[in-house]
């Protein structure tokens, strides 16, 4: 069975099952209770019309639900026969379903996981293995989303930005289990820019496809975390940068700036760079002069600082990082580095170990720990 | 999201405002704040914020290797050890400040007299996963 179609399938269900008058909740209910059962009788007796099957499926899921909540209030059934279908509308159910699952009312968290259940057709079980969350949490999670944005109408488009927030969280912030977060991130993101015109869209898409391509670099064997500047850039996929650039180019060919697309550049201008010595900080630089301007975001200006660093030298850096706050996450790493960079490897011993200690992330606080330690090395002999 | 553990302390931690010995209540009063702990992360689930809860024996060993082909040597339990786990709550929050909120919440837990017991609870952030974007 292939199973990434049957999920490429779930939003136009579920847009099918809304337009014939079920609400959202119930709909993405049935839709999720037809996948179940898809994936335990397509192996054996695949259907010749997967669509069609998951319709009908979900669509007696959904009449044997609303007859059984019927029953129990010992009211008519509302719905019966299965009506014809609704006008297809000028509207697209998919597009409808990512605004809703990233509706403003809902948490972050609530969102992604709405998301990747009722847009990208993951079960509950998979959602949960990926978060490391009990799989009745997620459930919970999913139905109070679920109960959340009920009353919410799908008429009209709602603000894309709050989609690629989730899905810029879905790509950046999970864990490596399972299921491949990023790649879902990364199918979504692709689902969404084909139907929707938008340069931050393409410029998320972009983004993604970039880092990604970085991926098989990113770590060494023993699961270590290996440094941009310390990548065998033989193993970046060139296949994902050379796509991640050509979309890049035609939104950043609008000229309607965004932060995606600003972020998607400097990750751009990295892929570029043969070697990390020929990497054109300069131009990074600008773009996170342009980053800083669009966002004003503290962790903007911390990566500017870097950039600086490496393009007029670490006391520029150093003197970029002036008015950051200290206690923002990885300050400390990269004052370590700049100094180091400067030649004051007894500070920047001390900065690192301290970084260790207040690391986010069991690699970042590995890898920190061993520069701590490379310093020492060197200043005990 | 973000996980934390809430740790109980059976010692090592400040001493709680109701700092009454659980032995040293009435029976009801066990139950009560019993049942406080079970609908705390009933409630939890519902809110789609509870990974996981333990409690732990008092009851522990030192344990080490002690060289080739030799059994690890045990110690203990010694009774100077300052720090006692009685158990733990792993929550998925959103934020830090939802984080202590929780913690508050469990504090409050109902001991002797069936008042609070403000037992002081610690609040650890797991280490996550590195971000994918880093620059």
């Amino acid at each position: 069975m292939n199973e990434s179609l049957l999920r490429e399938l779930v939003p136009a269900v579920i847009g099918v099952l809304v337009r014939r008058g079920a609400d959202f909740a119930a709909a993405e209910d049935a839709v999720q209770d037809a996948l179940v059962e898809a994936v335990r009788v397509w192996p054996e007796d695949p259907p010749r019309d997967p669509k069609g099957w998951l319709v009908t499926v979900a669509w007696r899921k959904f009449l044997d639900a609303a007859r059984a909540d019927v029953s129990r209030r010992h009211r008519e059934a509302r719905v019966e026969d299965e009506p014809a279908p609704g006008p297809a509308g000028a509207v697209d159910d998919t597009l409808q379903l990512y605004f809703l699952c990233a509706h403003p009312s809902l948490t972050p968290a609530s969102a992604v996981a709405l998301t990747l259940r009722a847009v990208g057709g993951l079960t509950t079980r998979q959602i949960a293995q990926a978060y490391l969350v009990p799989e009745a949490t997620m459930a919970q999670r999913i139905s109070r989303a679920k109960r959340t944005v009920s009353g919410v109408r799908l008429d009209r488009p709602g603000d894309v930005a709050t989609v690629l927030r989730v899905l810029y969280l879905v790509f950046n912030e999970g864990y490596s289990g399972d299921v491949d977060l990023a790649a879902e991130a990364i199918r979504l993101t692709r689902r969404l820019a084909a139907r929707i015109d938008h340069e931050e869209v393409a410029g998320l898409l972009a983004l993604m496809l970039l880092h990604h391509a970085r991926r098989p670099a990113r770590t060494g064997p023993d699961g270590r975390l290996v440094p941009l500047a310390e990548q065998d850039r033989g193993l970046w996929d060139t296949r994902l940068i050379a796509e991640g650039v050509e979309v890049l180019q035609a939104a950043l060919g609008r000229d309607r700036l965004g932060e995606f697309q600003a972020q998607a550049a400097v990750a751009a201008l990295h892929a570029d760079a043969p070697t990390a010595e020929e990497t054109d900080w300069v131009q990074i630089v600008e773009w996170y002069d342009e980053l800083v301007r669009l966002t004003g975001s503290p962790v903007a200006r911390l990566n500017r600082a870097v950039a600086v660093g490496e393009a007029d030298g670490p006391r520029a850096g150093l003197a970029a990082l002036a008015g950051l706050d200290p206690a923002l996450p990885r300050h400390t790493a990269v004052t370590a580095y700049l100094r180091e960079r400067d030649g004051d490897l007894a500070t920047a011993a001390r900065l690192y170990a301290e970084a260790a200690r207040s690391a986010p992330s069991l690699p970042e606080r590995d890898h920190l720990t061993r520069q701590a330690a490379r310093l020492n090395a060197r200043l005990r002999g | 999201m973000a996980k934390y553990l809430l740790l109980k302390h059976y010692r090592g931690a400040p001493a709680a405002v109701n700092d009454v010995p659980m032995d040293q209540w009435t029976p009801e009063e066990v139950s009560a704040h019993l049942r406080y702990m079970q609908d705390f992360a009933v409630r939890l689930e519902g809110t789609g914020e509870f990974v996981d809860g333990q409690a732990l024996s008092p009851e522990g060993t030192f344990v080490r290797y002690d060289g080739e082909g030799r059994p690890p040597v045990t110690d203990g339990p010694f009774a100077e050890t300052k720090d006692l786990i009685a158990g733990w709550m792993v929550i998925d929050v959103e934020s830090y400040e939802r984080a202590l909120e929780l913690a508050g919440e469990l504090s409050a837990a109902p001991g002797a007299g069936g008042k609070p017991i403000h037992e002081w609870l610690e609040v650890r952030p797991f280490m996550a996963e590195p971000p994918t974007v880093t620059e």
